[in-house]
């Protein structure tokens, strides 16, 4: 009888605690994937970003640019920004080649002295354009900077979600991140940001996400700096997947010109 | 005239492609007003413009730019008030015509074109710079002229190379003695610029290519100084004329040590005087920067440059040297330091640059703060400050015209 017991305690216990073993070794498998998911989808992309910058007040700022993407071998990848908006940025173009496990070439083009200017890429945590996007939120963090926790299964909006806590390495402005991850899109639908005293500071969330050619993708996304009040809207318009980009677009030929064809 | 006669050619080019072309064509431009005021008390002997203001007035950019499919252009055109002169003037920043195919661009008309990987420094970026702008304040895109050219680039996966051809000679523009207080051993009684003709077309080339992640470019130009040297005329009197150029060099930039590292070099050669005997030319020099920029936290980044020009020749530049005159050393040194931190979602900058000269022993410091009040208007706040052991070497001349300088901008 005891050991009767014994077997089914010890199959309980496997049964319930097994899919949280399971998940917590497979944490680092679902950022992996949610990466792919969020960042790579397709072989290349084409999209209009518009991007509101609001302050507590209300004041808002606007940022309008045409992003292009290419996905190289490996993890690598190209990006072009073209700035219609604001006026003091408008014709500046923003090319970066993107490596995993070494710093990025950037190169930026400012069209007043027609100067291509390469620029240091160390700091990914710095903010993309005066927004509350970071340049690693645009284009994602290396993967091997941070370790990861299966915290549990949760649902938002209906849409049930792995919840993933990943801590960095590594000295950075957040202490922890807790993602909660579409289970079958595997779209990060929200992430909050935790500072050095265990507070959320900041938030991440999918507002709008939608199939394009196939692919899920987020549309409508918000940042809000809970801490100052200051929130960034970010929406993609027209975005297209898998139409063909060149490697010669992520050149420096097209970032003193863009091809008209890919930033209209 | 030749204002005139300018607008009127870029005017028909404009009507011509907008009525020929079916693509769009956009409007955009600024109105600006810019001081800056001596805080020295420091005059300098011109009844009008001599007082404490360096520059000061109102600026209207309009540009026009348009085209579809394989060619477009682009006119921005300045109409500048200056209110301490009391004049009017229109400025052809640029005007030119793009035409793109496959494998070559074309660029046709007055454009502005930086080589080279200085900030602030040029070795290989061989085009007209406005030394008078930057010294006075006004927005940074000044420092650098428009030249009349044509550019023909080409591209191909093993090299590109652009290959530029300036039939107009542009020089610098200069401070003013009129505006500035400066070192004038002589009366300057004339300049004399090299003539427009076919002969004196300078021609520039850059070929380039990625190599091991490095921006490599190889730079060779043919033309003449764009800063002036001096031939005295009588013992208190002297004439600047333009001496012929040749330069040869050569670029390098990538990421490195978790920054971006930089060098530069290039080889001066003085056409016109290679033995170096004659005091009035320059001699010719070797020329290098070796600069390393980096972000040490989120949103800082500090840059810092090395500077050399190593004179060739130089016992016959000594030997020509009258008594009494400032020596220049034979290995002529800079180093420059920028802070740049961004605050409140980037709408507010903070920047610091400076130039230092061992052997001179003079400086020039830039503490500037720029502020993005909205999407269309900006403003920028910043000081001038020279000085030096000696009031004759570069920096050094400029002691008594610390400026404070303010901008304020409205884009549309």
């Amino acid at each position: 009888m005891k050991r009767i017991l014994t077997f089914i305690f010890l199959f309980l216990s496997i049964f319930i605690i097994s899919p949280v073993v399971v998940h917590a070794e497979n944490a680092g498998e679902i950022i992996k994937k949610s990466q792919e998911a969020f960042f790579y989808p397709g072989k290349d992309m084409q999209a209009k970003v518009k991007m509101s910058l609001i302050s507590k007040t209300g004041q808002q700022r606007l940022r309008e640019l045409t992003m292009l993407r290419k996905n190289g071998s490996g993890g690598d990848q190209k990006y072009f920004m073209y700035f219609h908006n604001p006026n003091d940025v408008r014709g500046t173009s923003f090319l970066v080649y993107k490596y995993q496990g070494k710093d990025d070439d950037r190169w930026l083009f400012i069209p007043s002295i027609n100067l291509v200017n390469r620029i240091a890429a160390r700091d990914s945590r710095s903010s993309f354009v005066g927004s509350d996007f970071t340049y690693e939120d645009i284009s994602g963090r290396d993967i091997e900077a941070d370790t990861y926790k299966y915290i549990k299964e949760d649902a938002i909006q209906g849409k049930p979600c792995h919840v993933i806590e990943s801590t960095p390495k590594s000295q950075t402005e957040y202490t922890k991140k807790v993602s909660w991850i579409d289970k079958v899109t595997y779209i990060p639908l929200k992430e909050e940001y935790y500072d050095i005293q265990g507070s959320l500071y900041k938030t991440f969330t999918a507002d709008k996400v939608e199939t394009v050619n196939g692919l899920p993708a987020v549309t409508k996304r918000t940042m809000e700096n809970i801490k100052s009040g200051h929130r960034t809207e970010v929406v993609f318009e027209n975005i297209s997947y898998n139409v063909g980009l060149n490697d010669d677009v992520f050149s420096e030929r097209f970032l003193r010109k863009p091809p008209e064809k890919w930033i209209k | 005239m030749k204002i005139l006669s300018s607008i009127i050619i870029y005017l028909i080019i404009f009507i011509s492609y907008s009525t020929s072309y079916a693509g769009e064509v956009n409007f955009h431009g600024f109105v600006q007003g810019n001081l800056s005021s001596r805080i020295t008390g420091e005059k300098t002997p011109d009844p009008v413009e001599g007082g404490d203001f360096i520059s000061g007035g109102e600026k209207i950019r309009g540009e026009v730019t348009g085209g579809s499919g394989e060619s477009d252009f682009a006119l921005k055109v300045d109409m500048a008030h200056d209110a301490i002169s009391n004049t009017d003037e229109i400025d052809i920043r640029e005007g030119y015509i793009d035409y793109r195919s496959t494998d070559y661009d074309l660029r046709i008309g007055r454009q502005i074109i930086t080589w080279g990987i200085g900030d602030l420094l040029f070795i290989n970026d061989i085009y007209p710079k406005n030394y008078s702008a930057l010294f006075s304040g006004q927005p940074m895109e000044y420092l650098k002229t428009g030249s009349d050219a044509v550019k023909i680039s080409t591209y191909s996966d093993v090299i590109s190379a652009e290959l530029v051809i300036i039939p107009f000679f542009e020089p610098n523009t200069l401070p003013d003695p009129k505006r500035f207080s400066l070192y004038m051993p002589m009366t300057i009684t004339g300049i004399e610029e090299p003539r427009n003709e076919i002969d004196n077309t300078e021609t520039a080339l850059r070929i380039y290519r990625q190599i091991h992640g490095f921006d490599t470019s190889l730079y060779v130009y043919k033309g003449f100084y764009k800063t002036p040297g001096m031939r005295p005329a009588s013992s208190t009197t002297a004439v600047l004329f333009y001496p012929k150029l040749a330069v040869y060099g050569f670029s390098v930039q990538g990421n490195f040590a978790d920054g971006v590292l930089g060098l530069e070099g290039g080889y001066y050669d003085s056409l016109d005087d290679r033995n170096g005997s004659d005091l009035s030319t320059p001699n010719s020099t070797t020329k290098y920067i070796l600069g390393y920029s980096r972000q040490f936290w989120t949103d800082f980044t500090a840059g810092i440059q090395f500077y050399g020009e190593y004179m060739h020749e130089y016992s016959n530049y000594e030997a020509s040297l009258p008594a009494g005159f400032p020596k220049t050393d034979k290995l002529h040194q800079l180093i420059t330091l920028r802070l740049t931190q961004m605050l409140k979602y980037n709408t507010l900058r903070l920047s610091l640059f400076s130039f230092y000269s061992p052997d001179d022993e003079d400086y020039f410091i830039i503490p500037e703060m720029r502020y993005n009040i909205s999407d269309s208007l900006w403003t920028e706040v910043g000081f001038n400050l020279f000085g030096g052991k000696d009031s004759r070497t570069f920096f050094g001349q400029f002691d008594k015209n610390d400026n404070l300088f303010t901008t304020l901008r409205y884009e549309f």
